[in-house]
């Protein structure tokens, strides 16, 4: 059943609703619910492969549902419409307002509404697509705060990757943390490029959530069999490629490979004067589980991000 | 006065990007006032620029004190007002989300970094900063709660108020934050507008500033004395809303005091005209804030509204 979770009147002949799909069993299953989130940023399309095959999944299967299954493929319609990363009209980046406030403006509004209908789920994963400038292989992101409770769910859920970073004050302010800390484990979920779909990482994710819906009791048909990820708790572990100048980077090899130190990762170029401005290499053995996608960079622009010495364990 | 570039970044089709600060006097750093740091900031350049010429002309009259510096830096992104854009042009990130900065991160986080080691060691620190929301202030002083924050130095300005606002998360990456943490003495000055420039209110910022460096012994001047600043808590001020969403017809502006019961505003709707919702003041105050735009949200914050009080 579609529900709408909030809406709120334009000025100009439009209602704003944020929906959501609820599949449950016809005699509202056991009370488990697993929330699947995507689209707070406009520009983050992997997670709509994600949430339409899990739909057509179980609704093909609904006699295996014995919990609940919410789909949310849209927190910032306006976004996804205009190919805007935040919400337009308010250059605002969604996921800085969570957890809102009923009292607070439109945006905030929303936000506290969304809160409001996912809080109290078993479990939560909220589907990023990095953005319109990196590629990343399918990984979740834990706050150290709470990888105590979300490190289990995590290696289940099928993913290459797992990172647990530091804590930080700005992320206080992110749709996964506000949940987290009112007790609603949500996991991060991160992997593909903006504004394009990468059909095979979706459909590994989707076994992955398949396989915790099964863990979490709300499934009762088919399971998939999960791959084993790496976990990385040490900030140390990563590297963070910048680019030392401006130009048009040009990557010599892509997300997810293996790399000996010294190995080429990519150049950036001058396109009006002819030259190589840099060679970016390895600055040792390592997992390259970033990229650079978009090709035009600034000073300083991310390049890339090695995990140190993973290269034979993926 | 010496123009000196404090940050620089060389691109590959633009013009390199640079940060110019203006330095007034030689010595100790006294005070350091930022403009625009968003591309659509041009009221807060718009005073930067006034502030310029006349620190010029009180220098030429060697009226800054001898032993203090001040630097101004009217404009953080000149890439983003050149294009008429508000934040910066390749990501969309907001330069003052940065802060402090880190000199190998990315582009706008060496820029915080660049200016925060340029700015960091001043006594004073003064932004001319301004709100997400569309609409207009009552020019006042915001400072943020931090611990160290200093109130009764914010009434040196001389504005009709000072605005204490306790921080949320995304406020400890703002230069205002980081500066106090950074042991500056950091002040928030907020004027009307933010893309239309309103020269009054601007004189009366410039005017503001230059009384608070002579009453912190930077400069000699002769000038604004200002108004006995009242200090407001965020937290005290009523927010008002509207119920419907159409065309806004404001009927009480930012500074206008108000009585309970007030119309402030009406609602009509888009396609027909009909005034569908009127907006009433909960209090009697005085009016802080006033949305100016042509049409409306439902439940914005169209006023904010400092209550009547015998304490103020």
């Amino acid at each position: 059943m579609i529900e709408t979770v909030v809406q709120v009147e334009l000025p100009v002949d439009e209602t704003l609703r944020i929906r959501r799909m609820r599949l449950q069993p016809e005699d509202g299953g056991n009370g488990r619910r697993i929330s699947v989130v995507t689209g707070i940023h406009g520009d983050e399309l992997e997670g709509q492969y994600v949430c339409y095959k899990l739909s057509d999944y179980i609704q093909k299967n609904m006699g295996c549902l014995r919990g609940t299954v919410d789909i949310y493929p849209a927190l910032n319609p306006f976004g996804i419409d205009s190919i805007t990363r935040g919400i337009p009209a308010f250059d605002l980046d969604m996921n800085r307002i969570f957890p809102g406030s009923a009292e607070g403006d439109m945006n905030e509004y929303l936000a506290a509404q969304i809160v409001r209908g996912v809080a109290g789920s078993d479990l939560v994963l909220d589907i990023h697509a990095s953005n319109i400038f990196l590629t990343e292989v399918p990984q979740i992101r834990i706050n150290e705060l709470h990888a105590d409770r979300l490190l289990p769910w995590a290696k289940e859920a099928n993913v290459d990757f797992i990172w647990i970073h530091g804590a930080s004050t700005v992320l206080e302010s992110t749709f996964a943390h506000s949940l987290n800390t009112a007790d609603t484990p949500t996991l991060v979920v991160e992997m593909g490029v903006g504004m394009r779909i990468t059909q095979s990482y979706g459909d590994q994710l989707f076994a992955g959530i398949v396989h915790l819906m099964k863990r979490l009791g709300v499934w009762d048909g088919e399971d998939f069999d999960v791959r084993t990820p790496v976990v990385s708790a040490d900030n140390d572990d990563v590297c963070f490629l910048n680019a030392s100048a401006s130009g048009i980077f040009l990557k010599s090899v892509n997300h997810g490979a293996s790399l000996r130190a010294g190995d080429l990762i990519g150049r950036i170029v001058n396109p009006l004067t002819g030259e190589v401005i840099d060679e970016i290499k390895s600055p040792a053995d390592g997992w390259l589980f970033t990229i650079r996608e978009y090709p035009v960079v600034s000073e300083g622009s991310l390049l890339g991000r090695i995990l140190y010495g993973k290269k034979d364990s993926v | 006065m010496e123009k000196k570039i404090l940050f620089e970044i060389k691109a590959l089709y633009r013009d390199d990007f640079r940060v110019t600060g203006y330095s007034f006097g030689q010595g100790e750093r006294a005070a350091c006032v930022v403009g625009s740091m968003r591309g659509n900031e041009n009221q807060q350049l718009y005073c930067c620029s006034q502030l310029v010429r006349k620190l010029k002309e009180l220098e030429a009259e060697g009226r800054i004190h001898s032993g203090k510096e001040i630097l101004v830096v009217p404009c953080v992104n000149p890439y983003s007002m050149n294009i008429k854009k508000r934040f910066w042009s390749i990501d969309n990130t907001d330069i003052n989300r940065m802060f402090p900065g880190y000199d190998e991160g990315e582009t706008t986080q060496r820029i915080a970094g660049g200016l925060f080691e340029a700015i960091k060691d001043y006594r004073y620190g003064l932004q001319f900063a301004s709100f997400y929301m569309p609409g207009r202030f009552v020019p006042h002083i915001r400072v943020m709660k931090t611990g160290f924050e200093d109130v009764e130095l914010a009434r040196e300005f001389g504005f009709p108020y000072v605005l204490l606002h306790t921080p949320r998360p995304f406020d400890t990456a703002t230069l205002n934050y980081n500066w106090q943490i950074w042991e500056t003495k950091a002040f928030s000055v907020y004027t009307t507008t933010t893309e239309e420039i309103d020269r009054s209110s601007a004189r009366q910022a410039v005017e503001s500033v230059l009384n608070f460096l002579r009453k912190a012994d930077v400069i000699d001047y002769d000038g604004f004395e200002g108004y006995v600043s009242k200090v407001v808590s965020t937290e005290d001020m009523v927010t008002v809303r509207n119920r419907s969403a159409g065309f806004f017809e404001g009927k009480a502006e930012a500074g206008e005091h108000v009585r309970k019961g007030q119309v402030l505003a009406c609602i009509a709707d888009c396609y027909e005209g009909e005034v569908i919702d009127e907006i009433r003041s909960p209090i009697d105050g005085t009016l802080l804030f006033a949305h100016a735009e042509p049409r409306v949200y439902q439940n914005t914050a169209v006023y904010k509204i400092i209550p009547e009080r015998e304490e103020w």
